[in-house]
């Protein structure tokens, strides 16, 4: 069986070393058949995998011995339980998606086969980090998406903004790994393991466990989670660490859905989920968790707002929706977490999905305000899109409202400090999201076509005079009906199984004793009918129809309101709350500057000058009286320092 | 016969071909010097092969002996002898001077016989440092190794290649001397130059601490350790492409070898009691350095200070003193020979078709060269240790062997996951990202199979160690559990 797994993420990774080697002097259709073969035996094999778990499968092995030293072994291995089960199936399915999609998107690139190399080698892994069973493997494949996002970010490499945001992306993500890597380092000192299983069960053993710190004492669990939980915010891009998300934007449209959507952002979230057993041991980490997440939500949610860039736009939403997961981690609901992983793997692929149609529709303009009435020339993308966009905001029946009420209940029932601050957050995020996102829908595929009245220079991109939109070729909207099935069945289909049921049991640990939330919360649920027809007395829903009916006052029904009263927090909003002026005025600068201070000041004057010189001149003062033999050839001093020796010598010899 | 004088062959053929290549020097073409010292490159390299097939990894004593008697009133023996310390450098060396004599193929250097020759002969006295038993031997194969890289700096070096090169002879000369002092008080105290008889030999923790500094300025010059490292940068500016690669990927390495061969076991106490000591000066290095390599100007400089940076690690390692701590160290000098070489043999190509090591000089290199690219950015990243290339292996051991000793010092030197990437992505994206940024990078040809040989080996090298780094650590697990226990036996306390 380990054979049949390890196929798993080893066949992305041949048909990405294929086609990074071969791609190009080979006929161009090798450049996405290859790959396509690849990820379709790992969606297969993964398939198999997850059917397998249902039935109780579980498989914790050793691919072979990385390294051995001092008593200490570490391995690299497999977990496939019901947990990466769900995550494999999630990322291949995306990832093979995404191949198809890339087809007719990239065509005319001229890196077309180095793309296809660039996202099947992510799809590796993306595997190897959700299959891992240890965290060296873990931290390789954490790292590995990141090196492919970083690669696929600059694709077009000649942009200065695409290689100023993967450059930023890349380090903002280091941020996170140097926590990762501290929590790491803490597991193997105090576990002597880096193993899952091995941790989990000396985990007892450590649990009033002390470290100093600060002269203050901090429980070690709180220390260890705190750590893992900032590489999970560099990831998943929770606040302050989003700031590469947005920018990422610079990369093709295929690898916003799969890497920036669907799957690597989403690393954080499954990272905590497996660490289970560690978190829900510390109530002050799970406060953090929910804070960090209840901000990310609401404050992304809200600069969703203001976008007019399609795709910034659709990326904030996903910022926010990965506060949603977070908050959701923090009470205790790993299970409604990952739950909303999935449906929010499919219908955020199949947003950004749509919007990479309409921006081929739209040749390549971006901007939302110079679109409008795309549904006439576009109407499957148009359909599809709205089906996205409902389940995004939470209708009831479509796949988003399974997940995102779940966590809101989740949160209302938890007793945990934050949760109550959360809950607010969530709710008014749910408005924003439906705002957001209707304006979006109602500017680019509603209302007057203003793309013809917008005057274009001779480079811009965009529709020209006498250009219509077109609908894109069906490689592009096969995947958009693909993606829209799960993104309004899967809800439905699978809430009762993974939520409610007995399926993550024994992968995902809650303690019920402490977080009450998660029981009663299963107390509460009568069936997905009764939960939807519910849902008509909650607020959530309430909030929602007031997100969609305001955004059809302002952009459907033109109603003029004065939104003067607003433009001292629009300032904030535009500059994203001040994040990257204060990352690239203070941090980047004084970084810079210190390196500067280090290099003239102490290198160079200190210690070149004064001593190294110094000395120098000392010496050149004694040497004035040996300047006979001073020729100035080196190897007439190296010489003589043999000749020295070995005179050194025979005079030993001769005593 | 053969297998008795393993070692011997290892260190005497390189120096036969490059005197051989001296010799044929007039009588030959250029082109047919190149065969020759590829062809002496290459047996010397395979003549290594065995030391690393017939090594016993289970046994941590020393391997393949050979002892003549040299000196006899001195008690001064050809003494030789390996242990899983010195196996993998000794195949370092062999085989990065096969890829210097590749990359110095096409490259218009004049005098390329003495240029060859300085290599190999090079090559042959370093491999004798990792062999010698005996502090004298050691200490003239230590001192003959400069003369050749003091010839390739001061001869086929850049403009100021002579302030670079007298800079380069006063710290390490400074240096030795010292650690000969300390060797000639061994002898009076011991009667012998036998290396491992240092080991056993009771020392007071008073006199341990003179010996360990006087080691420590030979050593730590070499490595080099922040504040004795301004020579290195310079020097290697100056070097040709073959000079620098040496430089960063074996001659730095002696020093760290050094510590764990004489410093650290000859005076344990003094070390446990510089631990602290030693442990700032690398956590110095490993920041301090990457903060200056971020704002080089450069090309070759910020490689330099990056090695500096990098080699923090190789110092923070050993004097954590523990298994994994210790294997990290010895893992980081070997991978660090693979990228360094790397990121200086791809300024070399660069340079050779340019003449120009200024970053600024230089953008938009991709659309020109994107075979070479993508090299660039995997040594890039490799030198910021990503998981799955060597770079990585050393770090992450050497951090998870911080944790124990404390949360700080790990804390600290994990900053060079931030730092590390920092400048080696924002010189990959000065340099090779972005539109053709003038008209001399718009006439930059790609690499051709020579280079793309070198390149590729190097990849795969630092690829498979990444991969599995097993292959080293088996070598070296009895020698570095050896270590630990020579140096946590106390000698001031049997005194």
């Amino acid at each position: 069986m380990l054979n049949i797994l390890t196929v798993i993420p080893l066949s992305p990774l041949i048909a990405a070393c294929f086609v990074g080697l071969f791609g190009k002097k080979l006929p161009k259709y090798f450049s996405y058949l290859v790959p396509i073969f690849g990820v379709t035996i790992a969606f297969i094999l993964s398939g198999y995998a997850l059917y397998l778990t249902l039935y109780g499968f579980k498989l914790n092995e050793t691919v072979y011995t990385w390294l051995t030293s001092g008593g200490y072994t570490f391995e690299i291995g497999f977990l496939v339980d019901t947990l990466s089960a769900v995550m494999m199936v999630i990322v291949t399915f995306i990832s093979l998606m995404v191949h198809i999609y890339t087809i007719n998107y990239m065509k005319d690139d001229k890196g077309f086969s180095r793309f296809f190399s660039y996202i099947s080698l992510f799809t590796f892994a993306m595997l190897m980090l959700v299959m891992s069973n240890n965290f060296l493997q873990l931290f390789f494949g954490w790292e590995a998406v990141g090196l492919v996002s970083y690669l696929l970010i600059g694709f077009w490499y000649k942009k200065p903004r695409a290689i100023h945001a993967n450059l930023k992306a890349f380090l903002v993500n280091r941020v996170g790994d140097f926590g990762l890597i501290l929590g790491v380092a803490l597991i193997m000192f105090w576990f002597g393991t880096l193993d899952y299983e091995e941790v989990f069960n000396r985990l007892p053993a450590l649990l009033s466990q002390h470290v100093i710190l600060f002269n203050t004492s901090i429980s070690l669990i709180t220390l260890i989670g705190f750590c893992l939980f900032i590489g999970a915010m560099g990831k998943s891009a929770q606040v302050p660490l989003h700031v590469w998300l947005p920018d990422s934007m610079e990369g093709p449209t295929p690898i916003s859905a799969l890497i920036h959507a669907a799957t690597m952002v989403t690393a954080g979230i499954f990272l905590v989920a497996r660490m289970s057993p560690l978190f829900e041991q510390s109530d002050v980490l799970l406060s953090v968790v929910i804070v960090i997440g209840a901000i990310t939500a609401i404050s992304m949610g809200i600069l969703g707002v203001i976008q007019n860039d399609i795709k910034k736009i659709i990326a904030y939403s996903t910022l926010s929706q990965l506060g949603y997961m977070t908050v959701a981690l923090g009470v205790s609901a790993y299970s409604v977490a990952i739950f909303h992983l999935l449906t929010h793997a499919f219908f955020k692929a199949l947003l950004f999905l749509g919007a990479g149609s309409v921006i081929i529709g739209m040749h390549h303009d971006q901007d939302i305000t110079q679109m409008g009435g795309l549904k006439k020339y576009m109407p499957i993308t148009a359909f599809t899109f709205l089906i996205g966009s409902l389940s995004l905001i939470g209708t009831p029946f479509f796949s988003g409202f399974y997940s995102k009420e779940t966590i809101i209940e989740a949160v209302n029932l938890s007793t945990v400090w934050g949760a109550n601050f959360a809950y607010y957050a969530l709710l008014i995020g749910v408005f924003f999201t439906a705002f957001y996102s209707f304006r979006l829908y109602f500017l680019v595929f509603c209302g007057e076509e203003k793309w013809h009245k917008v005057k274009r220079k001779k480079n811009d991109h965009g529709l020209r005079n006498k250009q219509y939109p077109h609908e894109s070729s069906k490689i592009i909207t096969l995947p958009l009906i693909i993606l829209a099935v799960p993104s309004v069945l899967i809800g439905l289909v699978l809430i009762e199984p993974l939520v409610y049921g007995s399926f993550f049991d024994g992968n995902i640990f809650v303690d019920h004793e402490n977080h009450t939330n998660i029981s009663l919360l299963a107390s509460h649920f009568h069936g997905v009918w009764s939960m939807a027809t519910h849902s008509l007395f909650t607020l959530p829903l309430w909030m929602m129809v007031g997100g969609i009916f305001l955004a059809w006052l302002l952009f459907i029904k033109k109603v003029k309101i004065d939104f003067k009263f607003l433009s001292p927090i629009n300032n904030i909003l535009k500059n994203n709350y001040g994040f990257d002026d204060f990352n690239e005025k203070f941090i980047a600068n004084g970084i810079l500057k210190f390196g500067n201070f280090l290099s003239t000041k102490v290198d160079i004057k200190i210690i070149d000058h004064t001593l190294v010189n110094g000395a120098g001149r000392l010496v050149s003062y004694f040497s004035t009286k040996l300047r006979l033999i001073q020729s100035g050839y080196i190897y007439h001093y190296a010489f003589f320092m043999i000749i020295g020796l070995f005179l050194l010598i025979t005079f030993f010899v001769s005593t | 016969m053969i297998a008795n004088h393993i070692l011997s062959i290892a260190i005497w053929s390189p120096i036969f071909f490059g005197v051989l290549i001296l010799i044929l020097n007039n009588r030959l073409s250029t082109r047919k010097i190149n065969y020759v010292a590829l062809f002496g490159s290459l047996v010397s390299f395979i003549v290594t092969i065995p030391i690393y097939k017939n090594f016993n990894t289970a046994l941590s004593t020393f391997q393949f002996q050979e002892f003549h008697h040299w000196i006899i009133p001195f008690n001064i023996n050809y003494h030789l002898g390996v242990d899983g310390f010195s196996v993998p450098l000794i195949l370092l060396t062999s085989f990065m001077t096969v890829l210097v004599v590749l990359i110095s193929y096409q490259s218009g250097i004049f005098k390329k016989a003495g240029y060859y020759s300085a290599f190999l002969i090079m090559s042959g006295l370093m491999i004798g440092v990792f062999c010698s038993l005996d502090a004298i031997l050691y200490y003239i194969f230590w001192e003959a190794m400069l003369i050749p890289m003091f010839l390739i700096i001061g001869i086929w070096g850049g403009s100021n290649r002579i302030y670079a090169t007298i800079k380069f002879f006063l710290y390490t000369v400074l240096g030795s001397l010292l650690m000969l002092i300390a060797f000639l008080y061994l002898y009076f105290k011991s009667g012998t130059f036998s290396i491992i008889d240092y080991y056993y030999l009771p020392i007071s923790l008073e006199v341990q601490i003179f010996i360990f500094l006087a080691f420590f300025m030979a050593f730590a010059v070499k490595i080099p350790m922040w504040p004795l490292h301004t020579w290195l940068p310079d020097a290697h500016v100056q070097a040709p492409t073959g000079g620098s690669v040496i430089l960063a990927a074996i001659m730095l390495k002696l020093g760290g070898y050094s510590f764990i061969r004489f410093a650290m076991p000859i005076a344990p106490d003094a070390s446990l009691f510089l631990k602290p000591f030693m442990i700032s000066l690398s956590l110095i290095a490993i920041v301090y350095i990457a903060f200056v390599a971020l704002i080089q100007k450069d090309m070759k400089k910020l490689i330099a200070y990056s090695s500096i940076s990098h080699m923090g690690f190789v110092t923070l390692g050993l004097f954590l003193m523990s298994p994994l701590a210790v294997e990290g160290a010895y893992i980081q000098m070997i991978s660090h020979g693979f990228i360094s070489a790397a990121m200086f043999i791809c300024v070399g190509i660069l340079y050779d078709q340019t003449h120009s090591r200024e970053i600024k000089n230089y953008g938009g290199v991709i659309n020109k060269m994107p075979i070479f690219t993508a090299f660039a950015v995997f040594f890039a990243m490799a030198n910021a240790g990503l998981p799955g290339t060597s770079g990585f292996v050393g770090e992450f051991m050497v951090i998870l062997g911080a944790m124990k000793e404390n949360f700080w010092i790990a804390f600290i030197a994990a900053t060079t996951l931030i730092l590390g990437a920092a400048y080696s992505l924002w010189l990959i994206k000065r340099v090779f990202y972005g539109d053709i940024g003038n008209a001399k990078v718009g006439n930059l040809s790609d690499i051709k199979s020579k280079d793309f040989i070198v390149l590729g080996t190097l990849a795969s090298l630092i690829l498979f160690v990444g991969v599995y780094p097993k292959i080293i650590s088996d070598i070296t697990n009895s020698s570095v559990l050896q270590f630990i226990e020579l140096i946590s036996f106390s000698k001031a306390a049997i005194l």
